[in-house]
């Protein structure tokens, strides 16, 4: 498959590259050059410095041919407005977008933008970890994580370590 | 009416003194403090701190019963995603973007956000109306482009010139609106004579411009 990935930082270059090691196709786009660094040396996707809202950046990275495309870019309106665009003009079936705002990740949710709220995500992860309590999926901490009652004891009940859910 | 105006840079902060002077209610939203500081000494308790592209900052601006949201950053994509926010989570009745990219245009279009204004366009229309050959003049587009509003300079070999305008075979639609002659304005109506250097202001289908100014000024439609 080829996908198409907007914004290359940590998260980007680390999905990047291990797609590249899956045998998918992958186009980088970035408007900084510096930042292809993080790819490393011996990777052989694309490259694309320019803006990921101009279409002719986006047809360059061959998002025509793409099955999916990731906005991963540090700016939250640019990763919405460019996942739009990429699902409306392009038609690309899977299209995600990486949301700091928790509250503009559930807003865009509720209008058919796949979005992937890291800061929810990683909240999450980070309180099962403190409380000693078992993790939940990536869905269930999107759509927010189930109360736990403050008065029980800051451990797992089999005092294990916590384990993934999956 | 209640009119919201997101981001408080040049354009934001006159359209807002503007409306203001108007009498409207305004609210400014604007997120970096240095520059809400020197807002709020002008707009007072109008002004307000916070990212417009947040669900919480266009609520407590009152986005809920806002007649009009102008999102006016210098960021394209964060005019789209206030305008966006705006029209479907609070249901505000009309948005208005502005643009950078005259491209994103239709793409704001075809992510429904329908009403844009970009300065880029609006000085390169000015510039082409320079260097535009043609007598018909376009001065600006109305109905987001089905119709234009033109200008017409009449010669001395202009078919129309020394006729009744109700005598003029006009395309379909066009309208002679207002005739410029000297320093006076007048409204056109079917007894007016047209008159070499006659300046017309007419209002036309976009795609009739062409058949306008054949029928004004080259004689492709003869005027009677």
């Amino acid at each position: 498959m080829h996908v198409v990935i907007l914004g290359c930082g940590r998260v980007g270059a680390t999905l990047a590259t291990a797609l590249v090691a899956d045998g998918h196709t992958v186009a980088v786009i970035d408007r900084d050059g510096e930042a292809f660094r993080r790819l490393g040396h011996g990777f052989s996707g694309k490259t694309i410095l320019g803006i990921g809202i101009d279409e002719d950046v986006l047809r360059k990275a061959g998002i025509e041919r793409a099955g999916g495309f990731v906005a991963a870019t540090n700016g939250d309106n640019t990763n919405i407005m460019s996942a739009q665009m990429v699902k409306v003009m392009f038609r690309v079936p899977r299209v995600i977008a990486r949301i700091y705002d928790p509250l503009r990740a559930e807003a865009y949710k509720e209008l058919g933008i796949d979005t992937m709220s890291t800061t929810v995500i990683g909240a999450g992860i980070c309180r099962d970890f403190i409380l000693g309590m078992p993790f939940h999926s990536v869905e269930e901490y999107q759509e927010g994580i189930p109360h736990t009652p403050s008065a029980a004891p800051p451990r797992h009940p089999t005092g294990a370590v916590p384990q993934r859910s999956r | 009416m209640y009119v919201i105006v997101a981001g408080g840079g040049k354009v934001g902060y006159y359209l807002t003194k503007a409306l203001r002077a108007a009498g409207q209610e305004v609210t400014l939203i604007e997120k970096v403090r240095k520059r809400y500081d020197l807002l709020a000494e002008t707009f007072g308790d109008s002004a307000i701190l916070g990212d417009a592209c947040e669900v919480s900052t266009l609520d407590l601006a009152g986005a809920a019963r806002a007649d009009l949201v102008a999102a006016v950053t210098g960021d394209d994509e964060d005019n789209l995603v206030i305008c966006q926010m705006a029209k479907r989570k609070f249901k505000v009745k009309r948005v208005i973007a502005r643009i950078n990219d005259p491209k994103n245009e239709l793409t704001f279009t075809r992510l429904g956000i329908d009403e844009t204004v970009s300065s880029t366009k609006l000085i390169y229309s000015l510039i082409e109306q320079e260097v535009e050959v043609a007598d018909v003049i376009p001065i600006t587009a109305l109905r987001r482009g089905h119709l234009e509003l033109v200008e017409v300079a009449l010669t001395a070999e202009s078919p129309a010139a020394n006729r009744h305008v109700r005598d003029l075979t006009l395309p379909p639609n066009c309208m002679l609106a207002i005739l410029v002659r000297g320093e006076t304005a007048e409204v056109v109506n079917g007894e007016t004579v047209l008159l070499p250097g006659d300046l017309i202001v007419a209002i036309t289908p976009a795609s009739c411009v062409q058949a306008l100014s054949e029928a004004l000024l080259s004689g492709g439609v003869p005027a009677r």
